[in-house]
């Protein structure tokens, strides 16, 4: 039964048909036509040889980092892969990589590894970690016969006289190198060293290939120590660089990095002592100085005649005192002779010396009339001296 | 004390140095921060003052022995 497709449903197909991998990480050579770097910032153009042409972007996010601008007439290498474009029904290549004409195969694989490691993270500027500032011990990957080494111990010596260095041998040339240093790495981690130099002296493409192993630049990035790569000569970068978390230019730059100037970190630890001891002998004078003020007052200075004073005030008050109470006693004593002289005139004892007689009767009550008593009563009577009991026998009213 | 970092100390010691020269503390809190202070830089110094380097080599085995330094 013959069923149409229709153009969508067969756009599809071809498009799944394309999705294998044998088209997902291509490589192509050719030259450029219709360039076009768009206002958005992807650009589109078309590679092509004698025979054939194929249509190719290249996205803004992906050609930000190129180092060229390409041009018609260019011939270049692309990498990427094949898709569709639907609406049109059009292949294309979508370009992730793009180099000029030459680039070896080993180059090739280079930028194909930085893309995915870079993808997966691995260069993270947050992954890197501070190196120590003052380093207990250094540990050095490398070569134990190469020059690196010797630069890196002359500097690390001049620096810091007293540095302590292990030094953890290890291929850094040929098919060996990679699994070398890799070893070397799983060492140190093993040892007491609180920073690795990890590298070897300049050398071509071919000669650095150790250090953008994968396997290696996974290792750098894992390694619980902070690591300084230290490769070749400045403008040699390794994948190791980039994983490590300083790039160094050359070892010796590696070495400068990784400790400080002993003379210069003791010429200031000695400067901020002088400082200290100056700040605090300044605070002392001006204390001393405050203290010599006080103790100039009078008071501080002559403390006896002060005391003196204090000493006649305090007679000249008591002197005062004397005064004031004896006065006081004089005039109470007239006040107590008048009152006694009063009292004495009131005194019934007086009046009875006079002749005078008190008669009580027997509960002892004054009689003043002669009402106040019954014959036959007996009555007291109180004389000037002596007293009488008497019997009333008669009485006038 | 836990093991105190050289640049902990030094960084502790400038601090130390900084508010005695602002002066603001009494006499008893600044001989308190002196002493302090003294203590620090004795601590950077013993840390600085390993007068000889040492620098040794891993061998295959895992043994550590001195390397000697060839000048070239």
């Amino acid at each position: 039964m013959f069923q149409p497709l229709s153009v969508s449903e067969l756009t599809q197909q071809i498009k799944s048909a394309l999705a294998g991998p044998e088209f997902q990480s291509v490589a192509v050579e050719g030259e450029v036509s219709n360039f076009v770097h768009h206002r958005s910032g992807h650009m589109y153009f078309s590679l092509k040889d004698s025979k054939s042409r194929i249509k190719a972007v290249m996205f803004r996010s992906r050609n930000q980092r190129l180092q060229f601008v390409p041009a018609n007439g260019d011939t270049l290498i692309a990498v990427g892969s094949i898709g569709v474009y639907e609406p049109n029904g059009e292949y294309q290549l979508y370009v992730d990589l793009l180099f000029p004409q030459g680039i070896g195969e080993l180059h090739l694989a280079f930028e194909r590894l930085k893309e995915k490691l870079e993808g997966e993270g691995l260069f993270d500027a947050a992954r890197k970690r501070p190196l120590p500032f003052l380093p207990g011990r250094v540990g050095v990957i490398t070569s134990p016969s190469g020059a690196a080494l010797r630069d890196i111990l002359h500097v690390l010596t001049r620096r810091f006289p007293g540095v302590q260095v292990l030094i953890i041998p290890a291929l850094v040339q040929g098919d060996e190198a990679p699994a070398s240093l890799i070893a070397a790495l799983t060492m140190a981690q093993k040892t007491d060293v609180d920073v690795i130099i990890m590298g070897r002296g300049g050398g071509s493409f071919e000669e650095l290939a150790a250090f953008n192993d994968e396997g290696l630049v996974r290792a750098v990035a894992a390694s619980a120590i902070p690591v300084v790569s230290a490769c070749g000569h400045e403008t040699d970068f390794t994948l190791t660089d980039f994983a490590a978390d300083l790039r160094a230019p050359t070892p010796s730059a590696a070495a400068e990095l990784v400790v400080p100037l002993q003379q210069e970190l003791l010429e200031n630890i000695s400067s901020l002592q002088k400082r200290m001891a100056d700040s605090l002998r300044r605070k002392i004078q001006t204390d001393r100085r405050y203290l010599d003020k006080l103790s100039q007052s009078p008071i501080l200075q002559r403390p006896d005649s002060y005391l003196n004073q204090l000493r006649q005030r305090v007679d000249e008050l008591w002197t005062g005192l004397g005064r004031f109470q004896r006065h006081q006693v004089v005039l109470r004593r007239g006040k107590l002779h008048a009152a006694a002289g009063k009292l004495e005139a009131l005194s019934p004892l007086k009046t009875l010396g006079r002749g005078y007689a008190i008669c009580q009767n027997e509960r002892g009550e004054i009689l003043r009339a002669a009402e106040q008593a019954q014959e036959g009563d007996t009555v007291h009577i109180t004389l000037h001296k002596g007293s009488l009991s008497c019997t009333v026998e008669g009485r006038e009213t | 004390m836990t093991e105190l970092k050289f640049e902990e100390a030094l960084a502790r010691l400038e601090e130390i140095v900084r508010s005695l020269e602002q002066g603001e503390s009494g006499l008893d809190e600044a001989l308190v921060l002196f002493e302090e202070g003294v203590k620090l830089a004795r601590f950077c110094n013993n840390k600085l003052d390993q007068a000889e380097a040492k620098i040794e080599i891993m061998l295959n085995e895992g043994q550590i022995e001195t390397f000697e330094v060839k000048d070239a």
